[in-house]
């Protein structure tokens, strides 16, 4: 019997509020800007009986072929815009959905309850691993992508009150190639993110209270203390970059989209090198170019390292059943 | 290997422990302690606070670490937890069921987990309680709580089910549901029950063993017919209390001008000459067992 779709459905059962409501309200605020936006242009237009920025009324009359791609890939923008905001609203629901996992319910004693299962603690660590890694990116991009839709059908149906036909624009835009494209990095980012996912289920299963303070305190006093030594004089860890970006890796990598900026992706190996082209959106995101990352050392120092501390925070769920004991 | 070829195969008890021991620090929570439990008993382990009673139970489910021989329907809880609680269940104290859980999602878990669940033993059960499928636990009372976790777990075909302090803090009602329900719709002669309290009187006439706990050790471990067997009360007028108190008792006190002595392994006869012969109550049994526990 396989428990661990199950167990992937307890993890959602028990955060939904993070899972499901934080996104949905994070692009309905875009929504609902959206709709302010086009009301408040509307009521300047109609008060001063003059047209201010760009014109819709002018633009029937000049549209060109350049300018309909120009929209187009705009709108693909705007698609990973959607994508984008909510995965910052990602980054902190994952981030203390970790911290919490593997310690909350030993502090409110529910752990005798899940113990009290036939559930093996290795089922049990990766269960939460993967609702990080997996679950919780692809429901977010669900609910952007539903969002990034109802926004496409808003802005069509003013820009038709208009007389202008949006047809041309959506269909020179790419939402289906872009969705594939941004759940193909899915698995990318996941490999990206084990390493912090290691890091905060780590704490999350050993600390007996406060796993924010150990988690991120306890890096950040050991980089200004290495820091400190290194100015005195004193033996220290000569790499004080390098630290820091140990201390990001552990901290920041499941921050959807982190892999971007990471030094590793852009040396050696030329098609590793990631730029965002503005001009054609959809294309930088090809997984030719984000699969790349796959070819770095770092990324794989992560794998492993994240998966020492994933086996780490499984012995620990063994032994540590109460914080109070 | 199925349960089944495992309980006919295995002549060994279902319990079987030697030289546990565990320490917290400098305090020894188990100090050597061995017994053995056979199945379709209900075993009541019983000691003030801090006895190692609670550890005893975690070693037994494999929730903490220990030193020395333990094995639980043949397997060590160290090693093979997750096999073990296939067939083990567990209620420790009202506040452990995740408050966040809806009624139908806690069901819909076990019986995703649980081989050996039966909704419909869950279902039937609740029936008879307020409980409604679409309720979550913060929203139901501690006795209600109890009910719940109770349900899930009648409902696991399990061999062993281990109680630690299930009804703290629940109103008689609900602790005499709680044990009625036990005895009526769940306990049969392929289960084993072991079970924790300080309400001694609420659990006695439902016990078949019993087994004291003091300072980490066993101080007495009887069936309830061997201890009915072996102490004896003796309500004694004054005149003879000087007779009573040559025999040894292991506890003497007072009542309406009376003194009650409590006797170990003295022959009926001898006591019956002194005065009224009774059954001695477990409280009176712990009582007089553990005098000195706190001084």
């Amino acid at each position: 019997m396989n428990k661990l779709p199950l167990l992937l459905k307890r993890e959602y059962w028990e955060h939904r509020g993070g899972f499901l409501w934080a996104p949905i309200w994070i692009t309905g605020a875009i929504l609902i800007l959206t709709v302010l936006g086009i009301i408040s242009a509307e009521v300047f237009r109609s008060n001063a009986h003059v047209q201010i920025g760009f014109s819709l009324d002018e633009l029937r009359r000049s549209i060109s072929a350049e300018d309909i791609a120009k929209a187009a890939n705009g709108l693909d923008l705007v698609q990973l815009v959607f994508v984008g905001v909510a995965s910052v609203g990602l980054f902190f629901v994952t981030f203390f959905y970790l911290l919490g996992a593997l310690y909350d319910d030993r502090r409110d004693r529910s752990v005798l309850f899940w113990k009290s299962l036939p559930i093996s603690d290795t089922e049990t660590v990766a269960s939460k691993a993967l609702t990080a890694m997996l679950v919780m990116p692809l429901i977010v991009l669900a609910v952007a992508t539903l969002a990034y839709v109802a926004f496409l059908v808003l802005v069509s149906v003013w820009i038709g009150a208009h007389g202008l036909n949006p047809l041309p624009a959506v269909l020179g835009s790419h939402p289906i190639g872009m969705l594939l494209r941004l759940i193909a990095i899915v698995p990318v980012t996941a490999l990206w993110a084990l390493p912090t996912v290691g890091w905060l289920l780590f704490w999350s299963a050993y600390v007996r209270s406060k796993p924010f303070l150990w988690a991120v305190l306890l890096p950040v006093v050991a980089l200004i203390a290495n820091a400190w030594l290194g100015a005195l004089g004193a033996p220290h860890f000569g790499g004080n970059l390098h630290l820091a970006s140990i201390l990001g890796r552990l901290l920041f990598s499941v921050m959807p989209g982190s892999w971007a900026g990471a030094d590793g992706i852009s040396i050696g190996n030329e098609h590793v090198t990631f730029n965002m082209n503005d001009d054609h959106v959809v294309s930088s995101l090809d997984p030719s170019h984000i699969y790349g990352l796959l070819a770095t050392p770092n990324l794989w120092i992560g794998v492993v390292g994240g998966l020492v501390l994933l086996f780490c925070a499984v012995q620990l769920r063994q032994r540590r059943v109460e914080t109070s004991v | 290997m199925s349960a089944q070829d495992q309980r006919s195969q295995d002549s060994r008890p279902l319990i079987h422990a030697r030289n546990l021991s565990k320490q917290y620090g400098t305090t020894k929570a188990l100090d050597g302690v061995g017994f053995d439990i056979e199945a379709g008993r209900i075993v009541g382990l019983i000691g003030p606070n801090g006895a190692g009673k609670t550890t005893a139970l975690k070693a037994i489910l494999g929730l903490t670490d220990f030193q020395g021989e333990l094995s639980v329907l043949g397997f060590d809880p160290r090693k093979q937890r997750t096999e073990l609680m296939e067939q083990v269940c567990f209620i420790a104290d009202v506040a452990v069921l995740p408050r966040w859980i809806r009624v139908r999602e806690a069901i819909e878990f076990v019986a995703g987990v649980h081989p050996r669940f039966s909704r419909e033993k869950c279902q039937a059960f609740l029936a008879h309680t307020k409980i409604a499928p679409g309720m979550r636990v913060r929203e139901l009372s501690k006795g209600m709580i109890v009910q719940l976790h109770l349900a899930l777990v009648m409902a696991i075909d399990a061999r062993l089910l281990v109680l630690d302090e299930p009804t703290l803090g629940l109103d008689i009602l609900y602790r005499k549901s709680f044990y009625e329900s036990l005895l009526a719709d769940y306990f049969d002669e392929n289960k084993t029950i072991i079970v924790t309290t300080h309400q001694v009187e609420e659990v006695e006439h439902i016990l078949t063993d019993l087994m004291f706990v003091r300072d980490g050790k066993i101080v007495l471990a009887a069936s309830m017919d061997e201890v009915g067997d072996r102490y004896a009360e003796v309500m004694v007028n004054p005149d003879r209390a000087d007779a009573a108190r040559a025999l040894k008792p292991l506890n003497e006190r007072q009542i309406f001008g009376k003194s009650i002595f409590l006797f170990d392994g003295i022959e009926r006869s001898r006591l019956a000459a002194l005065g009224e012969l009774h059954k001695p109550s477990v409280a009176d049994l712990f009582v007089a067992t553990m005098k000195g526990t706190y001084a």
